[in-house]
């Protein structure tokens, strides 16, 4: 899912912009218990109308501001308490409010990911847990990377390796993750294109990525209210020259400021979450200045309470 | 515990299991092997030469046997003792082809320097300055007329250059080095023919000038391509020091006749001025048809209106005007109505095999133009055909005569007609790849692609049917990705097939055939 955050930064494929503020997701510090499973659906918009050409940042009046609305279908599965199999699977539609560019929709990239908890204890008053996430995407649809920022992804096949930390001292809880994601190169439709260098061939060598976040706020079994802050670095890649279209090898880099609110019904309605959120680039490289925000319900399945012990009020 | 080590495990053989190393067509190339010789090119009809003895090269003052020689000799011998890994690299590559790698250098410069100009602060647009090159806008902006003469003037002046060459190897019959000396190893395919002056010496003196002249702000990255073929050459044992200095000193000449021509054929003046731009608006408007209009935002100048005045190399003026089509349908008429909503549907209901063949041809900014991508399939056809050097620039000197003469005509007639472009008659017609800025009457894709198809029929008759497809889906491409009428691109194409035939007329009176 990381690299859709970058993505969204330039296609605004908000779906894995938003997707760090639901509870349960490759990002957080919460796990699903054991044969329980957490379904929903959420929407995001994400848009910018000023992008970072390489380090120079400017509007462009013949894409206007460039949009793009994700549904997401998404669940998590407890195997056991400390092993959750995670999906998400994202439709996703872009659109140029100027200029002659026709917005592309479609099927973008499933996504999954196994969820590892292999230590949790206390520590002091509060909890500490450590987690391990292995996470792989594919496209679900033979979209083109070749039409950025229109684009709807980037189509490179992705795996994602992540170390997470959370630790939980009442009602706040702070979690920091570090990711390595390996980009496997993809393929255009055309025969040979230029980087910095021709390149006889169709296909494109994907630099691989980092990213790294933080996240801290206020968890109850009611609510959940946290900031994070998201930094996704390319690891290589080449800038867009002066007045160029971008490239999906592009060296694309953010730096993300986000909120997520979650309220989880109680009682009658036990089980039902609804989520937003709100994720704001402050920082860039090859990326659009994207500020997004997402709504989604959620809904746990045979399962009175949350799953995991943070949920305890 | 177990999960852990299936995690991990799943991890390793997930990031091992790709290779990311990319595999390059053109890296691939195999070292040039001609099936014959054609030694007696010398007297193949030059395209700008008087006579292929225009330019005088005097006789090898170093003769084989005297001390001076042996000198030329023992540095052939000190560079084969002593080569490295990427020295042996270079070699091949450079034996691919000198025609090849300088095509391909001109290509890569060509999507380099493919970028429109950002637009001033009050909305108009600065111009690039041949004379202030590495000021942005750099110069220059290698859009498709552009591109077109480009690689035009670099195949016609490696063309002539090596006929001169062939005429001298012929005069003086000097003997490969290691034919002289069985010490030297020859690193390269071996021949019967006479090695001064050097046919990569003078291919590469030709096009270091020509480049110079066209990609002023990239002299640097021109002139290390050439120290390094240069040295190749010896190295591989294939040529003497003073074989390379000849070819080169007359290659250089060769292309300063083409620097002439160049400087006067009007491509300098093909940018215009205002007065120009207004009066082709009004005159459109007193034929009681909608002008064309710039579609970016500022609007831009129409790209290099007066290019269908530059001197063609094939087609005279008059045969120019006589070859220009009809006027395309009114935007008045039932006809043009119908044409604009066929492009309206391709906009709402592409498929994503019509996507890919929009984007395969696509050749926009950025790209090495619809020329470069027709030079590129000729290059990839023409390493299976076993030509020499002068044969494999004959071939690409017709090929690119008529693409640029295709850019004449084609420029012609949208300035004849200044007709809109679809999206401007209807903005809901949304396209999958950029409008370019200037008139759509006749598509430029199509014109270049029957040309293209025709010259390389005529060269390699046994792709003749593939290259026909291959014009027709270039044209259809255009109507796909929602850019041009059907009109533009089927008498676009129309247009370049009689564009081409004049290519394939000198081709066979050129004595090569």
């Amino acid at each position: 899912m990381m690299k859709q955050i970058i993505l969204g930064a330039w296609v605004a494929a908000s779906c894995l912009l938003a997707a760090p503020s639901i509870a349960q997701t490759d990002a957080d510090g919460l796990m699903m218990a054991k044969n329980n499973f957490c379904g929903g659906a959420m929407y995001m918009h994400a848009s910018w109308n000023h992008y970072w050409e390489g380090t120079l940042k400017r509007n462009n009046l013949n894409l206007g501001t460039v949009s793009t609305t994700t549904y997401n279908l998404m669940g998590n599965y407890g195997i056991t308490g400390k092993l959750n199999f995670l999906f998400n699977v994202p439709y996703v539609r872009t659109k140029a409010s100027a200029g002659n560019l026709a917005g592309q929709q479609g099927m973008q990239d499933l996504s999954l990911w196994l969820k590892y908890m292999p230590i949790e204890k206390s520590i002091g008053d509060g909890f500490l847990s450590v987690y391990g996430l292995l996470g792989y995407s594919t496209p679900l649809s033979n979209y083109t990377a070749d039409l950025l920022p229109l684009s709807i992804g980037l189509r490179s096949k992705t795996t994602t390796l992540r170390a997470m930390v959370d630790y939980q001292l009442g009602s706040f809880t702070t979690t920091a993750s570090a990711s390595f994601m390996h980009r496997q190169n993809i393929t255009l439709d055309r025969t040979a294109y230029y980087t910095t260098e021709m390149h006889y061939t169709n296909e494109v060598f994907m630099p691989n990525a980092s990213q790294w976040q933080v996240r801290s706020g206020y968890r109850s079994e009611r609510w959940i209210a946290e900031a994070t802050y998201t930094q996704f670095t390319t690891l290589g890649g080449f800038d867009i020259t002066r007045n160029n279209v971008p490239f999906p090898s592009n060296r694309m880099n953010a730096g993300m400021l986000g909120t997520n609110i979650k309220y989880n019904f109680l009682n009658k309605l036990n089980g039902l979450s609804i989520v937003a959120n709100t994720q704001h680039v402050l920082s860039g490289r090859n990326v659009g200045q994207t500020n997004a925000y997402g709504l989604g319900v959620f809904y746990i399945m045979n399962m009175p309470k949350l799953g995991g012990k943070k949920a305890k009020p | 515990m177990k999960c852990r080590i299936y995690i991990a495990a799943m991890a390793i053989i997930s990031l091992a299991s790709c290779s990311k190393t990319l595999e390059d067509r053109s890296q691939a190339f195999p070292v040039l092997n001609p099936t014959k010789t054609d030694a007696n090119a010398g007297n193949w009809r030059p395209i700008l030469l008087s006579t292929a003895n225009e330019f005088p090269l005097a006789a090898p003052s170093i003769l084989a046997g005297t001390p001076n020689y042996i000198l030329e000799l023992n540095e052939i011998k000190s560079y084969q003792a002593n080569l490295s890994q990427q020295q042996r690299q270079q070699i091949n590559f450079w034996g691919a082809g000198a025609v090849l790698r300088w095509n391909e250098i001109m290509r890569t410069l060509v999507a380099q320097r493919n970028l429109p100009p950002y637009q001033n602060a009050d909305g108009t647009y600065p111009f690039p300055n041949a004379n202030n090159p590495l000021a942005y806008p750099i110069f220059p902006f290698a859009n498709p007329p552009y591109a077109a003469r480009a690689y035009a003037y670099l195949a016609a002046a490696q063309y002539d250059a090596l006929v001169a060459a062939h005429f001298y190897k012929a005069q003086y019959l000097r003997q490969a080095p290691y034919k002289v000396d069985a010490t030297i190893q020859p690193l390269l395919p071996t021949s019967d023919l006479p090695v001064y002056p050097s046919e990569d010496a003078v291919v590469m003196g030709a096009s270091v000038e020509i480049l110079k002249l066209l990609f002023p702000a990239d002299i640097a990255y021109i002139q290390a391509k050439a120290a390094e073929h240069k040295v190749v050459r010896i190295m591989a044992g294939m040529n003497t020091r003073s074989d390379v200095d000849a070819g080169e000193a007359l290659g250089k000449a060769v292309a300063n006749k083409f620097i002439a021509r160049a400087r006067n054929d009007r491509a300098g003046a093909a940018a215009a001025n205002p007065a120009v731009w207004a009066q082709f608006e009004t005159d459109a408007v007193t034929r009681g048809e909608t002008p064309w209009k710039s579609l970016e935002l500022p609007a831009r100048p129409p790209m290099l209106p007066l290019f269908g005045k530059v001197r063609a190399w094939l087609i005279d003026s008059a045969a120019m005007v006589s070859i220009r089509p009809a006027a395309p349908p009114s935007t008045q008429s039932q006809k043009f109505k119908d044409e604009l909503n066929e492009v309206l549907n391709f906009s709402q209901n592409l498929t994503r095999e019509q996507l890919r063949i929009a984007h395969f041809w696509a050749d926009g900014i950025g790209t090495y133009t619809p020329p470069g991508h027709w030079n590129a399939v000729a290059c990839e056809d023409f390493i299976n055909l076993g030509f020499s050097e002068v044969r494999w620039a004959r071939n690409l000197a017709l090929l690119n005569m008529s693409l640029m003469d295709a850019a004449i005509q084609c420029w012609d007639t949208k300035y004849t007609y200044f007709n809109p472009r679809p999206s401007q008659m209807n903005p809901a017609i949304k396209s999958v790849t950029g409008v370019p800025n200037f008139p759509a009457y006749t598509s430029g894709h199509s014109t270049f692609s029957g040309a293209a198809a025709t010259v390389l029929s005529y060269i390699n008759p046994s792709k003749a049917a593939e290259y026909d497809a291959m014009a027709k889906e270039a044209s259809l491409s255009r109507l796909y990705g929602a850019i041009h009428y059907r009109s533009d691109c089927e008498v676009g194409l129309q247009c370049g097939i009689r564009v081409g035939a004049f290519a394939v007329t000198r081709g066979r009176a050129d004595g090569a055939d």
